[in-house]
């Protein structure tokens, strides 16, 4: 294993160099507006640091949370039509009809519903209407939009009305691009849809930000796939991010907790990642983030993606101290820090200048600091501290004492001492398991169906060998794919001992 | 009182609430919330009508959208469709209702009365027949008083109308309908036996639907004052806080079209060091701290997030969610030793005599 991981957070772009023996090298740059500024300087920065002891790269994987700003600040996304197949069925919540206004306004490019779609059992809910289709398909080809979200009733248990209607848009309007619910996999149909609109919305900006990582690995002189981490803890290869951008919403959490584990061997431990702007506390179990329960937004739409279970806290090393009473943040530098703080020869007072001046890192120039008040020092040091020992208990639910692994640029506000934690671990490249976690990742394949008439152990098989199979197609070597999740629901209210089995399984990369 | 008018402010406590006092059950309002948010946005407006203002022979529609919250979540509700089953039911009475109401107040039917409403402009009784939510149609108010059980008119989102003339029992009503509710894709818009105005006054749970708006406006005022919003719902509705933990363990299993399972919760702040065991059949059943029987149906078991107040279902339970179970007191009715019949641990199964967590409480 050679691998290039990079961490493109929303302050600083990290590249690590990891091989079977651990990371090997290590840079650090700002986060440039365009993104692939960055991402060009980290690699040419790393390519300089590694010099000779490069080597031949295997792969690069990239976490970036281009397409979830990009979702959060309404930027680069293009008009979507939306296409739902299942009237008579759910016609009075019409597609993007719990987006934000703004947001609506900015993406939808027309809201078609036709007839089709499929009960719970595989059932056809009514005939497919193909004549409505082809009429569809040729208003599309007929107007300006280009991007087209597809859902039809329970496709994730049959995809036929889908996969139809894909095929006769492509007869009618072959440079439309066309994103399939089912592919976004999960029963219900808001969520499922609304995964599917945001994903074809992206698909513009998606090819560009991909081609622009291609080409700064290029230029840099690396030539290797390029895979995008997703908020599973996986990656993608960059073909089908460039497809589905959607999976790649919020993995940098993901990403900086399954770094945190690799570089300390630890799989049950509690996780504080200190970036510029905020503190991330989480839960590893078994090497993985333990899970959020609730419905994710993003942007203010409800999605089907899961993510870690994380507290976040305005609190980092680019957040701003008042001194006069005492605040810190919520306001951040942000990626403006090695502009803006006192260390930096700026003219603000951030959590990193505290830091300094009380002697907890070793960071730009001290000379600025030196004259800062030590009491001030004193308690904005004890102010955070307590911050962070309040999260950590808040998200710890086992009674017994945990260690914690304190990552992120902004490690160093971490304190020595926290009730019901066994000790504070401490790992050189703590400041980029980001780009770490993004390095080890590993293929995931995933299937939430449901089974009928068939008995716990067949469905459940039935579930893991399809699942098996998306790992294999995601690129996974056969012999190294374990599973991590697996749930069964049984079903109310339905016949047949029916069963809705999801089963999450990863493998190496082949 | 008599007629007022259910402001847009309130649809959304009345989500909050709803699900909360589904115990566990009901299925999520948000589809139903979405729809009702929707038509007021289309310019609607719903009456709620006080059941003391219903004349004796007035007519009254208990609705509900029946079948399971997973097809839900696909089959999306429609207001024209649940508004169906009521026409069906005038032409077959040949009589027009004066009101409509919900059967269950506890999860997504609290709001099928008023997406029938703001359809119809038939006002909204504020009143339901359970108080909470409880799996079957022998389970309500209306059961345990005798009244009688039929016709039920059910439709289907296709041209597919069903009336149940008549059933020898409320359990044979529930087996016939739900049989034909499986049948249409296990889901069904239907409009249960049609109640007089003197039957609603006299047997239902009535003002659940100004407590279910109540306790959602209590759970949302205090989130965004950061206060603890469970503590605001004990206070505000005289319950019990019975336990703060996280899940540990979680077991489920579908058996005679129930939900079944078991949840562990370990102590976390004051309950440190103690567990307890939650039993659910869709809705929350029984719950035993260190082994002892301490809650169970039909007082409320309520489920709540211990930061967001938001209702926990059995169906969302996880691994790992911090939760604090709150006991709210149940509609008198179904504390009688006949209401005990129909939903007391004993019609769930448990081998236990029903005791209140309220008993021998201070009044």
């Amino acid at each position: 294993m050679r691998r290039i991981g990079i961490d493109v957070g929303g302050t600083n772009t990290d590249a690590v160099l990891v091989t079977e023996s651990g990371v090997v090298q290590a840079v650090k740059t700002p986060t440039t507006e365009d993104v692939t500024g960055g991402v060009l300087k980290a690699l040419q920065d790393l390519v300089a640091a590694a010099g000779e002891g490069l080597g031949r790269i295997d792969a690069v994987m990239l976490g970036t949370t281009h397409f979830t700003n990009a979702v959060v600040q309404r930027r680069g996304l293009v008009k979507t039509a939306a296409l739902r197949i299942g009237l008579p069925a759910s016609a009075a919540l019409p597609p993007f009809v719990d987006w934000p206004r703004d947001l609506a306004a900015r993406v939808d490019g027309g809201v078609y519903m036709i007839e089709g779609g499929h009960e719970y059992d595989g059932r056809p809910l009514v005939p497919f209407d193909r004549g409505a289709m082809r009429d569809v398909a040729k208003r599309i080809a007929d107007s300006e939009v280009r991007a087209v979200g597809l859902a039809a009733i329970f496709s994730p248990l049959n995809a036929a009305c889908e996969s139809e209607a894909a095929e006769i848009l492509r007869e009618e309007a072959p440079d439309v691009v066309v994103t399939q619910s089912h592919d976004l996999g999960r029963i219900g149909l808001l969520e499922r849809e609304n995964a599917t609109l945001l994903n074809a919305c992206l698909s513009d900006l998606a090819g560009r930000t991909t081609r622009a990582f291609k080409e700064a690995m290029h230029d840099s002189g690396i030539e290797a796939p390029l895979y995008l981490t997703q908020n599973d803890g996986t990656v993608m290869r960059a073909e089908f991010a460039e497809a589905f951008p959607v999976y790649s919403f919020a993995s940098g959490p993901t990403n900086s907790m399954r770094g945190a584990a690799y570089l300390t061997g630890l799989d049950e431990a509690m996780v504080a990642d200190v970036g510029g702007t905020t503190t991330d506390v989480g839960h590893l179990r078994r090497g993985f983030p333990r899970e959020a329960n609730s419905a994710v937004e993003i942007g203010g739409v409800r999605t089907l993606f899961r993510m870690p279970d994380l507290l976040s806290i305005g609190l980092g090393g680019g957040t701003l101290v008042e001194p006069e009473p005492l605040a810190i943040g919520p306001q951040s530098t942000g990626y403006r820090l090695q502009e803006d703080a006192l260390v930096f020869g700026g003219g603000r007072l951030t959590m990193t200048d505290i830091a300094v001046a009380a002697g907890l890192a070793q960071i730009g120039d001290p000379a600025p600091v030196a004259r800062l008040d030590r009491a001030l020092v004193a308690a904005a040091v004890a102010r955070s501290a307590e911050m962070v020992a309040e999260a950590v208990d808040r998200m710890k639910v086992d009674a017994m004492p945990l260690p914690l692994i304190a990552v992120g640029g902004g490690a160093f506000l971490v304190p020595e001492r926290i009730d019901g934690i066994s000790k504070v671990v401490r790992v050189e490249h703590q400041a980029v398991a980001n780009a770490v976690g993004a390095a080890i990742a590993q293929v995931s394949g995933e299937v939430d169906q449901i089974f009928s008439e068939t008995s716990r152990e067949a469905a459940l098989d039935a579930a893991r060998r399809l699942a098996e199979d998306r790992a294999l197609r995601a690129g996974a070597d056969a012999a190294s794919l374990s599973t991590v999740e697996v749930e069964d629901l049984p079903i109310a209210y339905l016949p047949g001992h029916s069963l809705r089995v999801r089963v999450r399984v990863v493998g190496d990369i082949a | 009182m008599g007629l007022r008018t259910f402001d847009r402010e309130d649809i959304e406590p009345l989500a909050v609430g709803a699900w909360i006092l589904g115990t566990g059950g009901g299925g999520s309002p948000y589809f139903s919330y979405l729809n009702l948010r929707r038509l007021y946005e289309q310019g609607a407006s719903v009456q709620v009508l006080d059941p003391a203002d219903l004349a004796d022979d007035d007519l009254v529609a208990v609705v509900s959208n029946q079948g399971a919250p997973l097809v839900g979540q696909e089959r999306l509700s429609d207001p024209d469709f649940a508004a169906k089953p009521v026409r069906m039911m005038e032409d077959y009475l040949g009589r027009k209702f004066r009101a409509v109401m919900s059967v269950e107040i506890g999860g997504g039917n609290a709001f099928q009365p008023f997406l029938v409403a703001a359809v119809t402009g038939l006002p909204v009784v504020d009143a339901d027949a359970m108080g909470r939510a409880f799996p079957e149609a022998q389970m309500t108010s209306f059961a345990i008083h005798d009244l009688s059980m039929f016709p039920l008119t059910l439709a289907d989102i296709r041209d597919n109308e069903v009336i149940v003339t008549r059933a020898a029992s409320w359990k044979w009503m529930e087996r016939i309908s739900r049989k034909v509710c499986t049948e249409v894709g296990s889901i069904a818009a239907t409009c249960k036996a049609p109640r007089r105005g003197r039957e609603v006054k006299d047997c239902a749970i009535l003002h659940s639907v100004t407590k279910a708006v109540s306790i959602g406006k209590v759970v949302l005022a205090a989130r965004s004052r950061h206060e603890d919003p469970v503590a605001a719902v004990l206070e505000a509705e005289g319950g019990r806080l019975i336990f703060k933990g996280k899940i540990v363990d979680l077991e489920r299993r579908a058996t005679g079209g129930f939900l079944r399972g078991e949840a562990r919760v370990e102590g976390l702040d004051d309950h440190r060091g103690r567990s307890l065991r939650l039993a659910f059949q869709n809705e929350f059943a029984v719950g035993w701290v260190d082994g002892e029987p301490r809650i169970m149906t039909p007082d409320l078991i309520c489920v709540l997030d211990s930061v967001s107040g938001e209702a926990v279902g059995t169906e969302t339970l996880r691994y790992g969610q911090r939760v604090t179970v709150i006991v709210l007191p149940a509609p008198p009715v179904l504390l009688t030793p006949k209401g005990l019949e129909h939903v007391g641990p004993r019609a769930f199964g448990y081998d236990l005599d029903f005791r209140s967590v309220f008993e021998g409480a201070a009044q």
